[in-house]
């Protein structure tokens, strides 16, 4: 069982701004090996945090809406939303320590 | 007071075609080395470049990823244990040898440094603000988010002639901008950079500042002739300026040079600290390349075999 949902263009409203907890948007591609190296990293913490936040995982391939609104230019990047905007931005593949100290105020 | 349950032959901090050698030398010598690969920098540099062209016995080149991909399998075939975790801390006096993550501790006889190095930034104003929002340290990373775009590339090396030539695939434009007025990159680098009609050089030039609120717009660049300075629209800069060591794990319990390399006894591996060894890029600045850490990695391992040996007679 996944912790992390998979969010699209479509859904991205619903899942993500209209969530009333925080939520992580991961951007990833198949291609991006760090993306992949970040993602059992993000289960792990949607699993220990999941009545706190949600995490969800946007494949920029597939969904360049909402990659070109918010301006997604590395990946991976985690995006923290609350009530709709993005509180906080973590940029770059980062080890669970690190990930952790960023979403402090979050979780 | 913690318990010493188990003690480690060889506990190799670190991965790479170093880290990776160590372990496959280490394995085939029935020592069971235990590997901290890193979380997200498992491989090494080697995961961020496309084509190895240079790496001996592939006349055809092979993929970075992939050649990584095979190092590690190797060595655990022949028995070493690999961990996608990052130490925290050692304590290398100790005896056993401490080695710590974040969740657990670990004791070793014998140590093999392999942690590598890390992209430099220019440390220039707007750099940081502006990264991951056109600033970027890897080209096949972050390519592909600039097509259209005029580029800049910064540095002189062979790092950054590949980028140079890799962006060319996305950009509109790529300006290599380069503090001197000759390459420090191999020769056949320079030529194919030369022959690229997409690129071209801005010479004697650094960076001042990266421009731009919310997305990179320009660099504010200084003649290192004279200081004049002058602005180059660009919308994306890839930083290709050299690496710094990844050494700060032992500060205060292993000497390293001026820029912060580890020092060992050349030509062995020995640092000095008994039964502690390092290799690959953290220790080499002068070649750098994967062959000769993988040829490091190798004579670390063999280093270590020959010290557990000689301490048990």
């Amino acid at each position: 069982m996944v912790a992390t949902k998979v969010v699209t263009d479509a859904t991205f409203e619903t899942e993500v701004l209209k969530n009333d907890k925080p939520v992580i948007v991961d951007y990833w591609a198949e291609w991006c090996g760090p993306c992949r190296m970040v993602a059992p990293v993000l289960e792990e913490i949607a699993t220990e945090y999941a009545d706190k936040i949600a995490v969800v995982k946007l494949n920029i391939d597939e969904n360049p809406a909402v990659s070109q609104r918010y301006g997604i230019m590395a990946i991976p990047t985690m995006n923290v939303f609350k009530g709709g905007e993005v509180v906080k931005q973590i940029v770059g593949a980062k080890p669970k320590s690190a990930i952790l100290r960023e979403l402090a105020d979050y979780i | 007071m913690a318990q010493v349950t188990e003690v480690r032959n060889v506990v190799v901090i670190g991965s790479g075609p170093s880290g990776y050698t160590a372990a496959l030398y280490a394995a085939r010598a029935e020592l069971k080395p235990l590997v901290f690969e890193g979380s997200v920098t498992a491989g090494g540099a080697l995961m961020q470049t496309t084509e190895v062209e240079n790496f001996p016995g592939f006349p055809d080149a092979i993929m970075g990823p992939e050649l990584m991909d095979s190092m590690r399998k190797q060595a655990e075939r022949f028995g070493a244990e690999l961990l996608a975790d990052d130490v925290t801390a050692v304590d290398l006096a100790a005896d056993p040898k401490v080695v710590k993550t974040d969740s657990e501790t670990y004791y070793a006889k014998a140590v093999i440094i392999a942690t590598g190095s890390r992209y430099k930034e220019l440390g220039v104003p707007g750099e940081k603000k502006l990264g991951g929002h056109g600033v970027s340290w890897c080209a096949t990373c972050d390519g592909f988010f600039f097509r259209g775009h005029d580029i800049a590339v910064i540095g002189g090396g062979d790092s950054a002639m590949e980028e140079a030539m890799f962006l060319t695939r996305f950009g509109k434009s790529v300006t290599v901008v380069h503090r001197r007025d000759t390459l420090r990159a191999s020769k056949i680098m320079q030529d194919r950079a030369f022959a690229n009609p997409k690129i071209t050089f801005l010479w004697n030039s650094e960076v001042a500042e990266v421009l731009g609120d919310e997305k990179v717009t320009g660099l504010r660049i200084r003649s290192t002739k004279d200081g004049t300075e002058s602005e180059l629209p660009v919308t994306g800069v890839f930083v290709a300026i050299g690496h710094d060591p990844r050494s700060d794990l032992f500060t205060g319990q292993l000497a390293t040079d001026d820029e912060g390399y580890l020092l060992v006894d050349q030509p062995s591996t020995r640092t000095a600290i008994e039964g502690v060894f390092a290799c690959g890029d953290v220790v080499d600045h002068t070649y750098r390349q994967a062959v000769t850490a993988a040829g490091t990695g190798c004579a670390a391992a063999l280093d270590a075999e020959r010290w557990l040996a000689s301490k048990e007679s």
